[in-house]
């Protein structure tokens, strides 16, 4: 393809009509759209677009090279598709389908339009099927980045849900923790807990880790620096749901926790909470 | 002593710290440890499977449940192709660390459990295994 435009180029814009019929054909044989996530006449009208905006780009940039400014209309179509096959839950191999089915039709216009001339034949074909390879490819890619955000999302909607503040008091809020304390969950929850005392201006934080399966050295590490963080707010804390067999645990780890107040469970912290803050309780007697 | 079952857990990612510790549960208890006894060796699991993941650039986790006479045990293997420990008895110091840790999992985990041993070849990797009886 060394001597100028790919026939391709020309094969795209003369063929526009007849290559949108038999690709909507190849991709009806395929099975999209036959299942009503996507409608026939949504096919057809990204199908039609999509060559619109393809032999555009190749006439003014050529067809070697898809990452060219040119061609960044095409990129964008493919990842508004993308985002859309991973709304209506098409698998990635689904979705690159849609590009990869514009092959066939592809190189029978070309084999048409070229004869008998093996060796322009072979060069021409070569050239439209990386073509329509990088576009699957930036159609996978997509695809995958979309479904990652869609998943990151997700996930950080659950770790800020499973991690709610509660105010338990007039100047007592308590974070009960409930799970595996990785350090991206770690840090959300320091960090709303945090806040929350100072839009509350709370005096007491108690930290709950009834729901904390395992205290390692990573997670004493987390709670001790949560910790410090309250004080030099001038606040206080207290770790409640420290288990006898986690508070065994943490004293053979080595891990110091001396200064730190802890309880057995968050009752006795909110009643330490509370006899700080100089509350009593009593019961009414009958 | 005999080996009554054996699994293997890669550590890869962060992730498989979580999975490797919820393994080390279920042995544990199938190895009826108490309360305490089985939250040592997860917590001591815990440790051992971090360090594999940060230092040791990932590796693997053998569990083997063992019986001795009467007696289970649980025996776990942490291996890694990592860069190895230049100074083991500065690794094992209470409170020495090369990254921003605390510096206690390997002296911990030591504490935790009733057999420790640790092997390390500078530039080839890391093997520590732990052993803890009901
Ligand atoms: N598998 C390993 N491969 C290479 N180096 C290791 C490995 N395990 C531990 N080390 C080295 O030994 C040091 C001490 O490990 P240790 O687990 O005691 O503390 P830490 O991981 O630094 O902190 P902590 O475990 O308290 O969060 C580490 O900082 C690291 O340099
Ligand atoms: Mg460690």
């Amino acid at each position: 393809m060394a001597s100028g435009v790919s026939r391709v180029v020309e094969v795209l814009k003369k063929y526009e009509k007849e290559l949108l019929t038999d690709w909507l054909a190849e991709l009806k044989a395929g099975g999209t759209g036959n299942d009503g996530r996507v409608s026939e006449t949504e096919l057809h009208t990204q199908a039609k677009e999509f060559l619109g905006t393809l032999g555009e780009a190749s006439r003014s940039a050529g067809v070697g090279d898809i990452e060219r400014p040119e061609w960044s209309p095409v990129r964008d179509f493919l990842d508004g598709v993308s985002r859309a096959r991973v709304t209506q839950g098409y698998s990635s191999d689904q979705t690159a389908t849609f590009i990869f089915s514009l092959k066939r039709p592809l190189f029978k216009r070309l084999s048409k339009e070229i004869g008998s001339d093996a060796k322009v034949l072979a060069e021409e074909t070569w050239t439209a099927s990386e073509l329509i390879d990088k576009l699957g490819l930036h159609t996978i890619k997509s695809f995958q980045k979309t479904r990652e955000d869609v998943i990151n999302r997700q996930q950080e909607e659950m770790l800020e849900l499973s991690t709610p503040v509660v105010k338990l008091w007039d100047g007592v809020l308590a974070l009960p923790m409930i799970g595996t304390l990785d350090s991206a969950r770690t840090q959300i929850v320091m960090e709303s807990l945090l806040q929350r005392i100072v839009d509350t201006g709370s005096e007491i934080a108690i930290i709950d880790i009834t729901g904390v399966p395992t205290v390692d050295t990573l997670v004493a590490q987390h709670l001790l620096k949560t910790v410090t963080a309250i004080r030099l707010m001038g606040a206080d804390c207290i770790i409640s749901g420290v288990r006898p067999q986690i508070a065994q645990t943490i004293v053979h780890l080595g891990v110091d926790l001396q200064g730190v107040i802890t309880k057995a469970n968050l009752a006795d912290a909110l009643a330490l909470a509370l006899k700080r803050s100089g509350y009593t309780v009593t019961r009414n007697k009958a | 002593m005999a080996v009554t079952k054996s699994e293997v857990i890669p550590i890869r990612t962060e992730h498989d710290i979580v999975v490797a510790r919820q393994a080390v549960r279920r042995l544990s208890v199938e190895a009826a440890f108490g309360l305490v006894d089985q939250t040592k060796m997860v917590t001591a699991a815990s440790e051992l499977a971090r360090n594999t993941f940060i230092y040791g650039g990932g590796g693997t986790l053998q569990c083997e449940s063992l019986l001795e006479g009467a007696r289970r045990g649980l025996r776990l293997t942490f291996t890694d192709q990592g860069p190895g420990i230049a100074d083991l008895s500065l690794a094992m110091k209470d409170g020495w660390t090369s990254g921003s840790g605390m510096g206690l999992g390997l002296s911990g985990a030591k504490r935790l459990v009733n057999e420790f041993e640790i092997e390390s070849v500078h530039g080839q990797g890391t093997r520590v295994t732990i052993t803890r009886w009901k």
